[in-house]
């Protein structure tokens, strides 16, 4: 188990091999990647200001991977969130789960993007044309926790 | 008190922290000590329906109690991932 909270890059090879590195129990290993795009409602997005309350960020972030591990059988996790400004096509966020049986790796994933979104103490703001916008919680993000409950 | 500030709750406000000499004894107590003092404060928790609040660095609620509390942040829902 092991969270991050970055303003650099990361390398999602290097990450799932670390994940996996002298173990050869390991049945599946589970990565989702978010990237920035650039567009959002049909406006074009020139870049992406990432804001999070350091300290509370990772907390919050352990005790999601921690509740993802009392849920499923992982044998690795790893979750890394980077803030600062990003430009369009760069990477925000990595969610990786290794367990061993591919179920488990893909619902633990699953899971930990979805407490993430609106658990996770960051605030996106999008750079447009006529300044900055602050993007709104989705009502589908909060659905999206409840089939969890 | 720490109070802390993030995203347009920030914006609003004016600053990212403040140390806030208060007796209230709840957040909601805290919120309107707050929106009486200046506009600005009026401002940003004019619906609170939009603001999010952590005491100590864990998501609480509007009715939560005070004591003890060292650090209290105010922000907007949170949008990560």
């Amino acid at each position: 188990m092991s969270v991050s909270v970055q303003a650099d890059d990361f390398d999602v090879g290097a990450e799932i091999s670390a994940l996996s590195a002298g173990r050869t129990d390991i049945g599946a290993v589970v990565t989702f990647t978010g990237l920035v795009r650039d567009m959002a409602g049909g406006e074009e997005i020139a870049d992406m200001e990432l804001e999070h309350y350091p300290g509370m960020t990772e907390k919050a972030l352990a005790n999601i991977e921690a509740e993802a591990n009392t849920r499923w059988e992982l044998q690795a996790s790893r979750i890394i969130h980077r803030y600062g400004k990003l430009e369009p096509g760069a990477q925000i966020v990595l969610v990786a789960t290794a367990s061993p049986h591919r179920g488990d790796a893909f619902e633990a994933a699953e899971f930990i993007m979805d407490f993430l979104k609106s658990r996770a103490p960051f605030w996106k703001k999008e750079g447009t044309s006529d300044g900055g916008k602050w993007v709104d919680a989705r009502d589908a993000d909060e659905d999206a926790l409840n089939r969890w409950s | 008190m720490q109070v802390l500030y993030f995203a347009w709750v920030r914006e609003r406000i004016g600053v990212p922290r403040e140390e806030v000499e208060t007796s209230a004894t709840t957040v909601a107590d805290l919120v309107a000590e707050l929106r009486g003092r200046e506009e600005r404060y009026d401002l940003a928790f004019s619906d609170m329906n939009a603001i999010r609040v952590a005491l100590d660095q864990e998501l609480s609620d509007l009715d939560a109690s005070l004591a003890g509390v060292r650090e209290i942040a105010f922000f907007p829902p949170m949008t990560g991932g």
